[in-house]
């Protein structure tokens, strides 16, 4: 089972505790009547995919039920590091070349 | 028709507002471990922002954890830390902490839900290997000592954990997942004890 620091919980929990909620970092145009059709279908259907490092939003369900945002390797699985709701994307991964 | 169906409603409305606490009087017991069902209790749901904690705490007459996974408990009353807004208020001596939270005028949501939760107890030696059957954290000593509480999952259903001593637990869980958790329960003090 993969174990998941949870940034308000402070501390690794089981992966069970929590969820999934899609990429991190999107964000949602302040006058959204006035996006174009192609800028909206951007915004709301075109995502990443990478392969290797991807920005994401998890939920922790059940444990403090908080979203916060984690960077995870999509080729190994493992997650590099997790910090909370708001902040900046990191500028420097621990452990990550480049 | 509809008469039959009325008088129908009238029979059965007089045993219904009794109280019927779900699971009432279960009990498993096993070798180093026992599960029965607690009494029913009052307890709130408690959301606040930082700047009301002080106030809500001075009315509820105990100090709101502010570190995760922590407790604090006075008199019959505990509150149990489950966020960083949010902690669950389970008062035993029959006071009720909806009414204390009444009288603070900062910002802040209390719901009860004394109805809505079971208590199961869970104590014993093998009480610690009973929820890990179900439980995929970490309740070794160290990791979770007497007073640590958390919002977890046991199998399929969430909970929140109270341990109460070194060998004792607190399992709060909805009241229509109690037989589940009672049932599953059940089960994982038998094979802890075996």
């Amino acid at each position: 089972m993969l174990l998941i620091r949870c940034p308000y919980c402070e501390e690794e929990r089981p992966e069970l505790e929590f969820r999934n909620a899609g990429e991190a970092h999107i964000a949602r145009s302040a006058n959204m009547s006035g996006e174009s059709d192609d800028d909206f279908e951007k915004f709301f259907f075109i995502r990443s995919n990478p392969k290797g490092i991807i920005y994401e939003r998890w939920r922790h369900m059940h444990g403090c039920a908080r979203f916060f945002n984690a960077v995870r390797d999509t080729v190994t699985d493992k997650f590099v590091m997790t910090y909370k709701a708001g902040e900046p994307k990191p500028a420097k991964l621990p452990g990550v070349a480049k | 028709m509809a008469k039959a169906a009325a008088k129908k409603t009238a029979a059965a409305a007089s045993p219904s507002v009794d109280r019927r606490p779900a699971l009432a009087g279960r009990t498993t017991t096993a070798t180093g471990v026992k599960v029965e069902v607690l009494p029913p209790a009052e307890r709130i749901s408690l959301r606040a922002p930082e700047a009301s904690v002080a106030a809500l705490s001075k009315a509820l007459g105990l100090t709101l954890p502010k570190k995760p996974k922590t407790s604090a408990s006075k008199g019959g009353r505990t509150v149990l830390w489950l966020g960083p807004d949010e902690w669950l208020v389970i008062d035993e001596g029959g006071n009720d902490p909806l009414a204390d939270c009444a009288t603070v005028t900062e910002l802040h949501s209390a719901v009860g839900i004394s109805h809505r939760n079971v208590a199961i107890s869970v104590t014993g030696p093998a009480a610690e290997a009973t929820i890990n059957s179900g439980c995929p954290q970490d309740l070794s000593l160290d990791a979770f000592p007497a007073g640590a509480a958390s919002r977890t999952i046991l199998g399929k259903a969430e909970i929140v954990l109270l341990r109460t001593a070194d060998d004792a637990f607190r399992v709060e869980c909805w009241r229509s997942f109690s037989d589940y958790v009672f049932t599953f329960l059940s089960e994982g003090a038998r094979d802890a004890a075996g």
